[in-house]
């Protein structure tokens, strides 16, 4: 089970490049040396903090974010109301899935929130069912209709 | 335009859904992992950012670790002649970082718009809630807010089975 870790030391630098590196990062021969000129540093510099950011999982990940959808594929939020003595069998059950990509525990009856993945639009419908048959719980499913707004970039 | 990626957009998704290469010249690292020119890889990125198939090339901060320690999701049950431009106004709010229109699911669930508020506290995602119960004023029935208590997985999509 994935602990949270607590806020990170952070120093100025660290904070201008998370913030910097949040979208934009250029497709030239060495986009690290020319994001490095923009924040006053050097690219080695900016390569080990990056690397170092990543290691200390202060950054999940660096790269192109890939909108599923636009690939053939589909994402689905979903939920369980799972009682509570049986609420880390079901965790077990629920992850173990290729297809749950994320799994939040929220305050709710409907207690278990999880998003399925899957590279076509017919393995969501596949994954829903299994998860019912392994839990013997009815899901939820919440496929998006319309999105107003995405952009995960949060001020470091 | 939704359509499955070709053999090549499909083999650059594999090779860079872990991350981007951290050494000076990423595409020529990618280029010669994937047996094409590095300006073949440059322009493959370039069209699927211009498609949308790449939202953007860039780092993915954890929220807890840039100190966003409170998590909300919060659920209206919105007029539906409305929530096409009410959604809209709630999506352009700085704290939310998701918002999108979702099926009812009665009796269970009467709610059908969804924004994700994060926070450095949850007093402080309770006053966002607040900004966006007031943007929506009557024509918001009712509205709830699920905090996370725990993250019970978070891998991202793997394409190409490797779990």
């Amino acid at each position: 089970m994935n602990g949270r870790p607590g806020p990170a030391a952070l120093d100025e630098l660290d904070r201008r490049i998370i913030n910097a590196l949040q979208g934009g990062f250029p497709l030239s021969d060495e986009p690290y040396r020319e994001v490095a000129e923009g924040l006053g540093t050097t690219e080695a510099e900016l390569l080990a903090r990056l690397q170092r950011l990543l290691d200390t999982r202060v950054l999940t990940r660096f790269g192109p974010m890939f909108q599923i959808e636009r690939l053939g594929g589909r994402f689905v939020l979903a939920a369980l109301a799972v009682p509570e003595e049986r609420f880390a069998d079901v965790t077990a059950l629920v992850n173990a899935l290729p297809e749950v990509a994320h799994n939040y525990r929220r305050e709710h009856r409907l207690n278990m929130w999880f998003v399925l993945a899957t590279e076509t639009p017919g393995g969501i419908d596949d994954a829903v069912r299994r998860i019912e048959a392994a839990t013997g719980l009815p899901v939820f499913a919440f496929p998006k209709l319309r999105e107003f707004f995405v952009d995960m970039r949060l001020k470091a | 335009m939704n359509r499955a990626p070709d053999d090549l957009d499909r083999r650059l998704i594999i090779a860079t859904q872990a991350g981007l290469p951290l050494v000076p010249r990423p595409y020529d690292a990618l280029a010669a992992q994937l047996g094409v020119s590095a300006a073949e890889v440059r322009q493959r990125l370039a069209a699927m950012l211009d498609a949308g198939r790449i939202r953007r090339i860039g780092a993915v901060p954890n929220h807890y670790a840039l100190g966003y320690t409170a998590n909300g999701m919060s659920v209206w049950d919105v007029d539906d002649s409305r929530i096409a431009e009410l959604g809209a106004a709630v999506g352009r709010l700085d704290f939310v970082t998701h918002c999108y229109e979702r099926p009812r699911a009665r009796p269970d669930w009467p709610y059908n718009l969804f924004a994700m508020v994060h926070g450095h506290d949850r007093a402080t995602v309770l006053a966002h809630i607040g900004a966006i119960a007031a943007l929506l004023g009557p024509a918001c029935r009712r509205h709830d807010v699920l905090f996370s208590t725990a993250i019970l997985k978070k891998t991202g999509l793997r394409i190409g089975g490797e779990g």
